[in-house]
């Protein structure tokens, strides 16, 4: 039967609000089979699709909404269910059964509302316009985008956790953020005195002005910027906009207008299975009140929305009641880390305090016991978030604090007894987004998952906020060990080895080849995306054969088959080698002839270099023999390989320069071009101990001394930064160029698959010690194999591209097609500050009616 | 796709070449065009088929670039894994591993001589 006509013959379901909760319940209804059982309806009020709110603010940072959006649009698409955008429901008939909205009256039989809440904005004379702005939804995100373009100074009304958010976006959109607060302390909901004085003062160092105490009596025009706040006593503060985030209020409008029964402090009232006073109708997420309260977080609104899932779909024994949520919270705030748990304002008689200060570091914690000592109520957590997880578990589960409460606050090193995943209950929630407990996850490993990746795909822990990944995989990997399943680091499905494992067989049994390792040492024929780039990798380390042999190709990501880097739109980009950042004026100009020869969209990349975007597949050889005629080598930007070394001017003209570090950098980047490695590598050297080079963040970091140079190792920059610690110092330029032969070819011999030298280095047992150790006294002896494995690779070098184009068979493949000359007549650009750039999507209509394709 | 309609009529597949087994590259991809349509062909010598057509839109970027993606062989089908996001579509049925909503089309496709040929049958094969 078509599911489509049939449908009709359901009852109505007929959710209100598309935010989080709503968008919950949707899929919880599908999984549950709802769409057999009605035809569901769903209205909102915003003109986008449920969207992830908790991470609201990566909108600032280059997320789009699509990125965003809690699912792909085909879920809404399937038959018997209706997305309404844009949509509000007007009003409630509750006679009738109908909601009014302005596409016309629609009949329900059962009605869930998930409206969510409000911005609270208190009566104060001249708020309005860019003295109003909001912090809750994508088109408020619009609106401050918009009012704060050109302006200096933005001030967010409110110091609690979603207005210290706000004052992040306000300063990562280049504005001087000032957060206005009208208690005594920040976040008053979730710290006490000592914790938002610690918050306080991170904030402040971070450059955010903090008003405590202030109540905005007025708003009037300012001298100096556009808006003056007035609060008592004569006090103001001028600003070019104001963000206001001074609480939420629960959306009971229509629930008022209809009738329904309110909270005490507003919000839809509920009882335990999240029923409202009208039996067809639930209320779920934070228009909703049970007992009086509203859970501002979206943990407790997923709890509700499964719960009225289930009820609906008619499962009794998955409708857990609702039975109120623990407010337990944890982030990062302007990167500062702030947890609160339980009871932080120990309101429970008899408790007792335990808290520790650190003035230094403006860290502070505080755990809250209760009266006979068992049992831990709550905690405080500003600075540092690594005591939560464990902290939280000792409150949830009930589990008895040692003898000694404090130590489970102290400084790690002093001995503090860490809570051992084992210890926890099987009741324990790991994950409480998806209302996962640590039994739920042992039953999944039972049922033959091996990995986080499975048990994540079969009970969806950690798919929500993501707060809970690291315990998940803690109690995953202890799990498993736990039952005597070896963690498993194989490669993939073909190689049930390690990279460190696979290493030792190429270069212990000179395998050259992909399918001779995989008959030896894997399973099948072919290989897949995971083990071939890895297999690829190490080939090169070793042996460092040009990688456009015929037997190599197959096993390259397409950045290094065609080496360059594939964009966005199918087009690739081309990174010439300049060592050190060093160019000569001709260098340059060659360069620029070849960017406007092609229409090569040109920047200069962070890397001390010049990126040519924009060309096409059959292009690269074109623009490669002209480059090479120039003088220019592959730059490896498409390679797991030596990226750029970075140099600052040096000795040669600064004042300061003690050594003469363009030379040396020339030196590293000529010896290590072309070095295939796990991950990517960057250097830097600088002249002097002022490191205008930056090269403590970098895998090999060299600084000029007056004797020599010190040597940092395994620092990076990306996702999550970490700084090159400090190896060896005066080395001699001899001596430099040898340890860094070893300690590179260490690690990539050691390294797993994608690691950068920061995780290898983390990952390494014995840590910093074992490393200088094995490098420096040669403890494993191996530093003469390293050094001549290093020289291999170094005495192979050549210039991929160069060798590429001296083979008429390897150029065949900078085809775009085999069967046409050209290129792909569908990439298309438009032109934007006088270059090209790929065409956007709502650009391309226009551009077929107007301008021809340059093939 | 008008042709289409001519082969469901019958059984017998309209093969057609589209260019020669030297263009191939053995355990990857190259492309080719026919019409307004782009096709990845893939040559797997190891295997029976051999030769793979599929769709080269990559549906989750909108760009051209499937036949420059990695071979590959999961749980015992042949995939190809997007050169962009890294998704797999098998290249029996186009279908995606990670996202049932993108799929890619497929085209019957064989060695005849020396000479790849593919039906031009512009249809999604059933699922
Ligand atoms: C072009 C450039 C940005 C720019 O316009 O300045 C750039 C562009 C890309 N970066 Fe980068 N990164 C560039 C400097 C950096 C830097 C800064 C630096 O090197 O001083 C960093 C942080 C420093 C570091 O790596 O420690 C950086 C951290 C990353 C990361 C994160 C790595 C990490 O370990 O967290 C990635 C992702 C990855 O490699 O997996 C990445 C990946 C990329 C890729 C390759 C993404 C991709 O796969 O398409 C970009 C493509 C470049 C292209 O097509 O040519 N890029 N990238 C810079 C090229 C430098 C060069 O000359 O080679
Ligand atoms: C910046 C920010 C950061 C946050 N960080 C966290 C965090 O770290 N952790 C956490 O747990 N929570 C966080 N929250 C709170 C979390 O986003 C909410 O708890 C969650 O979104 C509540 O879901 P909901 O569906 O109840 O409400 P919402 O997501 O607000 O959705 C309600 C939807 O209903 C629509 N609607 C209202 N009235 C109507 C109507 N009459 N007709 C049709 N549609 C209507 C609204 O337009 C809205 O789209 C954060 C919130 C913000 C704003
Ligand atoms: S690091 Fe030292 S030598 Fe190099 S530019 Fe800066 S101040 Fe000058
Ligand atoms: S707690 Fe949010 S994803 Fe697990």
């Amino acid at each position: 039967m078509n599911p489509a006509t049939r449908s009709n013959d359901l009852p109505t379901l007929i959710v209100v609000g598309n935010g989080m909760v709503g968008h919950h319940c949707i899929e919880q209804l599908i999984a549950n089979g709802a769409l057999g059982q009605y035809r569901i309806l769903v209205f909102g009020e915003e003109p986008q699709r449920a969207y992830d709110r908790v991470h609201l603010s990566e909108y600032f940072n280059g997320s789009d909404s699509e990125a965003l959006a809690m699912s792909d649009a085909a879920l809404y698409r399937q038959p018997g269910l209706t997305l309404h955008l844009g949509t509000p429901v007007l009003e409630i008939d509750r006679v009738r059964r109908e909601v009014i909205t302005t596409r016309g009256a629609f009949a329900y039989q059962r009605l869930v509302l998930a409206t969510g809440s409000y911005p609270f904005v208190p009566p104060i004379a001249g708020a309005e316009g860019e003295a109003r702005l909001l912090y809750r939804t994508l088109d408020d995100l619009d609106g401050i985008r918009a009012a704060a373009r050109g302006k200096r100074r933005g001030v967010v009304v409110g110091g609690g956790l979603l207005g210290l958010e706000a004052a992040n976006a306000l300063k990562s959109i280049g504005l001087q953020a000032h957060v206005v607060e009208f208690a005594p302390r920040l976040m008053p909901v979730q710290l006490d005195e000592f914790g938002g004085a610690a918050l306080k003062q991170r904030i402040q160092e971070l450059g955010v002005g903090v008003h405590l105490s202030r109540a905005t009596q007025s708003i009037t025009a300012g001298s100096e910027y556009r808006y003056r706040m007035n609060f008592a006593a004569g006090e103001f503060l001028e600003t070019d906009l104001i963000v206001f985030s001074a609480g939420i209020r629960p959306q009971d409008a229509l629930a008022r207008a209809c009738g329904l029964k309110l909270g005490e402090c507003g919000g839809v009232a509920v009882d335990d299975l999240c029923l409202t006073s009208d039996p067809a109708i639930h209320a779920i997420g934070e228009c909703a009140a049970w007992n009086d309260s509203v859970f501002g977080l979206v943990a407790p609104g997923y709890q509700m929305a499964r719960s009225v899932a289930a009820q609906l779909c008619g499962l009794v024994d998955m409708s857990a009641p609702f039975r109120g949520a623990d407010m337990s919270t944890r982030l990062k705030l302007l990167g500062v880390d702030v947890g609160s748990i339980g009871d932080a304002h120990a309101a429970q008689p008899g408790a007792r305090s335990y808290r520790y200060i650190d003035e230094a570091t403006a860290s502070y914690r505080r755990l809250v016991v209760a009266a006979d000592g068992k049992r831990v109520l709550g905690a405080v957590l500003v600075g540092d978030n690594s005591y939560y997880d464990t902290l939280l578990q000792y409150a949830q589960n009930g589990i008895e604090p040692p003898e000694d409460p404090a130590s489970l606050i102290m400084p790690a090193g002093g001995g503090a007894p860490a809570l051992g995943v084992d210890a926890l209950p099987d009741s324990a929630t790991l994950c409480s987004c998806h209302n996962v407990s640590k039994g739920a996850v042992c039953a999944a490993i039972d049922g033959g998952c091996t990995d986080v990746a499975a048990v994540k795909a079969c009970t969806r822990a950690g798919s929500g906020c993501g707060g809970c990944a690291a315990l998940l995989k803690q109690v995953v990997e202890h799990e498993l060990s736990v039952r005597g399943i070896a963690v498993d680091k194989s490669l993939c499905e073909h190689f049930a080895h390690t990279r460190q494992e696979l290493f030792h067989f190429v270069s212990v049994e000179g395998i050259e080849r992909f399918e001779e390792l995989l008959a030896r040492h894997g399973k099948g024929r072919i290989g897949c995306d995971i083990c071939k780039p890895a297999v690829g990798s190490i080939l090169a380390s070793c042996w460092n054969r040009p990688i456009t042999e015929p037997a190599l190709i197959p096993l390259q990501d397409t950045n290094d088959t065609f080496m360059a880097n594939m964009q966005k739109n199918g087009t690739y980009s081309v990174v010439p080698r300049i060592p050190g950042g060093e160019i000569t004026p001709d260098g340059l100009i060659a360069i620029g002839a070849v960017a406007k020869k092609y229409d090569l969209y040109t920047k200069i990349t962070g890397g001390q270099r010049i990126d040519l975007f924009g060309a096409q597949l059959h292009e690269l050889p074109e623009i490669w023999s002209e480059l090479i005629a120039a003088g220019f080598e592959t730059g490896h930007a498409y390679g797991k390989s030596l990226r750029t070394v970075k140099s600052c001017v040096g000795s040669t003209w600064c004042r300061y320069g003690v050594q003469d570090s363009v030379a040396m950098a020339l030196r590293l980047e000529n010896r290590y071009k072309g070095l295939r490695s796990p991950h990517k590598i960057k250097f830097a050297v600088s002249g002097c101990t002022r490191e205008c080079a930056e090269a403590q963040s970098k895998d090999i970091g060299v600084i000029a001394t007056e004797n020599g140079w010190n040597l940092y190792v395994c620092g990076n920059g990306g996702m999550r930064p970490r700084h090159a610690e400090l190896f060896a110092t005066d080395l001699s330029d001899e001596s430099l160029v040898r340890t860094i032969d070893r300690l590179l070819m260490f690690y990539i011999r050691t390294a797993d698959k994608l690691q950068r030298t920061s995780v290898w280095r983390e990952s390494l047992e014995g840590g910093l010690d074992y490393l200088k150790a094995v490098i420096l006294n040669d403890s494993l002896d191996l530093a003469a194999e390293l050094e001549a494995q290093m020289q291999r690779v170094v005495d192979r070098y050549q210039c991929e591209w160069a060798n590429a184009l001296q083979d008429t068979e390897k150029l065949k493949r900078f085809r775009t097609f085999v069967n046409q000359q050209g290129g792909d007549p569908e990439i298309r650009f438009v032109r934007e500050r006088g270059q090209r750039r790929p065409a956007r999507d709502e650009e391309l209509g226009a551009l077929a009616n107007t301008e021809e394709n340059p093939a | 796709m008008s042709s289409s309609e001519t082969l469901h009529s019958g059984n017998a597949l309209a093969w057609q070449p589209v260019c020669r087994q030297t263009d191939l590259v053995a355990n990857s991809g190259v492309v080719v065009r026919l019409g307004d349509e782009q096709i990845a062909l893939f040559y797997l010598p190891e295997t029976e088929q051999q030769v793979f057509a599929v769709g080269n839109r990559d549906p989750k970027s909108a760009a051209n670039v499937i036949g420059r993606g990695l071979l590959g062989q999961l749980a015992g089908e042949l995939v190809i894994a997007s050169p962009l996001y890294k998704q797999h579509f098998r290249l029996s049925d186009g279908g995606c591993l990670e996202y049932p909503e993108q799929r890619l089309k497929v085209w019957p496709a064989r060695l005849r001589e020396a000479t790849v040929e593919i039906a031009s049958r512009g249809d999604e094969k059933p699922a």
